[in-house]
């Protein structure tokens, strides 16, 4: 098993999922490895969203296998997936709009003792929680307006950051980051794109779904293409090769 | 206008201020509003009738508020998770006959508050499990059942008594008498009040109770046990009920099946008027306690300068909306503030 360098800390092998008629995933493979950033790319339909919701456990893979750190993962719910170390940020964020940076952090699993007591029962260390996601926040460089609002009051870009900065304190393999820039102004978008290329620097192994061409040649460093639930294409993306990867996407001939 | 310079003054606590102190102000203002309402209420009162402040009177109002404060301090747990408990009045009314039948058959206070206690946490239980585990979209259906069930169980079991006469001595005490001047059922609320404020900031559990009603979908996705939240949330419900029922069993020294009706409207205005937020997610004890001492102040108010009991009711009607209004414009100004924090992000 030590033939080569470490393994890939997520591989997708040979991946099938059918709905009913629709070959939503036709044998897919795919690797992604720490400190780097891997495109996910593909039209509407393409698979890109079912092939993320086998990894973070929302759908089970009909064939295939998904392995990490290069042992097969038994991955059939969210929750299995989230203590296996794949944390996924989706469009929605899965914020609490009432609670505060720190508590949606921690939200969950929260810092909390006596550990004898059943969960539910214990008493929260709200300043432990506090603290650690403010070193998180600042580690990461998000600047928050105020620690102590709750997140209704902060723009779509900093939620954003929140949503992902919680994402990665958890994930201690891969982040899922489905559209992180989709609903986000150019300025906004910035701040996260800083944001992935700061979680890539610091070793985590990021999966990025986007439809923005120039993000992807900004920062993946590798991209894979879907279409139809076919893997189309894998390539490391640049200006040279945009219109090439263009055309994997909607399936013209270059 | 003396409160205003002060919260403004108070409002950049901790870390910098956001743009837009205008917004952030008025947001402040909004949270304490019911409270300085209430004051304020308070003081009208007493220019219109000197009586209003006589301790003798003020012991009526707490005596006379006991028993919504308590109720509603379960209600608004239920409320922040997004839910509604109509059933409340109507387990109240069915413990007091449960402890009323159970007093008949043996003179203990023990048995006969288990018996009430019991009788609500039961209730609380069916339907917190129906509504979580019969997968119904809203709890209202469950409890306008249960109210409906219990009201008519009351009824059968006191067989054609609207009072039962009798409670153990110990419970009237609780329900009727005084220690250093204060009525008894004052100690009662502290004591609820004291705990669920635990339950439901200090605890995981309460915690917990935010995140469902903040986002229900986002709670079952970050591994909360949404299921279990909400049971022991009805169930805590109920058990307020059943306090409650202890509490107005001894001031009147009776149980009835006519006991608490339209408390559940009276408890779901008093947590509205105080502040917390229909929509879940949004209030604290506090807001429970505040909405159910402004009802019960309006109530007396009304009762002093002879007003039509009917007024009473128009009142309290208008202030919920004024509540539900207030709750509306929050909503507008935090997204407001959420879009000049977007603008100004450098």
């Amino acid at each position: 098993m030590r033939a080569s360098a470490a393994p890939p800390v997520l591989a997708v092998h040979h991946a099938q999922k059918r709905f009913g008629a629709v070959h939503a995933l036709r044998d897919v493979s795919l690797e992604a490895h720490r400190g780097e950033v891997l495109a996910l790319l593909g039209d509407n339909g393409a698979g890109k969203s079912t092939l993320v919701k086998c990894i973070s456990g929302v759908h089970a893979l009909d064939e295939g296998e998904i392995l990490l750190d290069g042992e097969a993962a038994s991955i059939h719910s969210p929750s299995a997936a989230r203590r296996a170390g794949i944390e996924t940020v989706y469009q929605d964020l899965a914020l609490f709009d009432n609670l505060t940076p720190a508590q949606n952090f921690y939200c969950g699993r929260e810092i909390a003792f006596p550990a004898w007591l059943p969960r539910g029962l214990r008493f929260l260390s709200g300043r432990a929680m506090d603290r650690e996601a403010a070193a998180v926040l600042e580690r990461l460089r998000v600047n928050l307006p105020r620690f102590d609002a709750p997140v209704a009051l902060m723009s779509g870009g900093q939620r954003q950051a929140i949503a992902v900065a919680r994402a990665t304190v958890f994930a201690r393999k891969v982040v899922i980051l489905d559209e992180p820039t989709a609903a986000l102004g150019v300025r906004e978008s910035r701040r996260v794109l800083d944001l992935i290329a700061q979680l890539r620097a610091e070793g985590n192994a990021v999966v990025l779904i986007t439809h923005n061409m120039e993000h992807v040649i900004e920062l993946a460093d590798r991209a894979v293409v879907l279409r139809q639930g076919r893997k189309v294409g894998e390539l490391k993306p640049n200006r040279a090769n945009q219109q090439e990867l263009v055309g994997m996407i909607v399936g013209a001939e270059a | 206008m003396r409160e205003r310079t002060n919260t403004a003054s108070i409002s950049p606590t901790g870390g910098p201020a956001v743009g837009g102190s205008a917004i952030s102000l008025a947001l402040r203002l909004l949270s304490i509003g019911p409270l300085l309402i209430l004051i304020l209420l308070a003081a009208v009162i007493r220019l219109l009738t000197p009586n209003f402040l006589k301790p003798a009177n003020l012991g009526n109002i707490v005596a006379q508020t006991a028993v919504i404060a308590i109720v509603a301090a379960g209600q608004h747990l239920v409320i922040l998770t997004r839910g509604i408990d109509l059933s409340v009045g109507a387990s109240l009314a069915l413990a007091t006959v449960i402890g009323g039948l159970v007093f008949r058959v043996a003179d203990s206070a023990l048995l006969v508050t288990l018996a009430m206690l019991l009788t609500g946490l039961t209730v609380g239980a069916i339907n917190g499990i129906v509504y979580v585990f019969g997968r119904l979209p809203h709890p209202f259906i469950v409890t306008l059942a249960t109210l409906s069930i219990c009201r008519g169980l009351a009824l059968e079991f006191s067989i054609g008594h609207t009072t039962m006469r009798g409670m153990p001595d110990a419970i009237t005490v609780l329900g009727e008498s005084s220690s250093f001047g204060i009525p008894n059922s004052f100690f009662v609320v502290f004591g609820v009040a004291a705990i669920v404020l635990v339950m439901a900031k200090a605890m995981v559990w309460g915690r917990w109770i935010y995140a469902v009603g903040g986002a229900p979908e986002a709670a079952l996705e970050m591994g909360i046990p949404v299921k279990a939240v909400l049971v022991s949330t009805y169930m805590i419900s109920g058990l307020c009920a059943g306090i409650g029922a202890v509490v107005l069993a001894g001031r009147t020294a009776a149980s009835s099946p006519l006991y608490g009706n339209l408390l559940e409207l009276d408890t779901i205005a008093a947590v509205i008027i105080g502040g917390a937020s229909f929509l879940g997610g949004r209030g604290h004890i506090g807001h429970a306690l505040v909405g159910a001492l402004m009802i019960g102040v309006i109530r007396n108010a009304l009762n002093l300068l002879n007003v039509d009991v009917f007024f009473q009711m128009i009142a309290i009607g208008l202030i919920i909306v004024v509540a539900v209004q207030a709750d509306v414009l929050r909503n507008h100004l935090e997204a407001r503030a959420r879009a000049r924090e977007a603008a100004s992000t450098p």
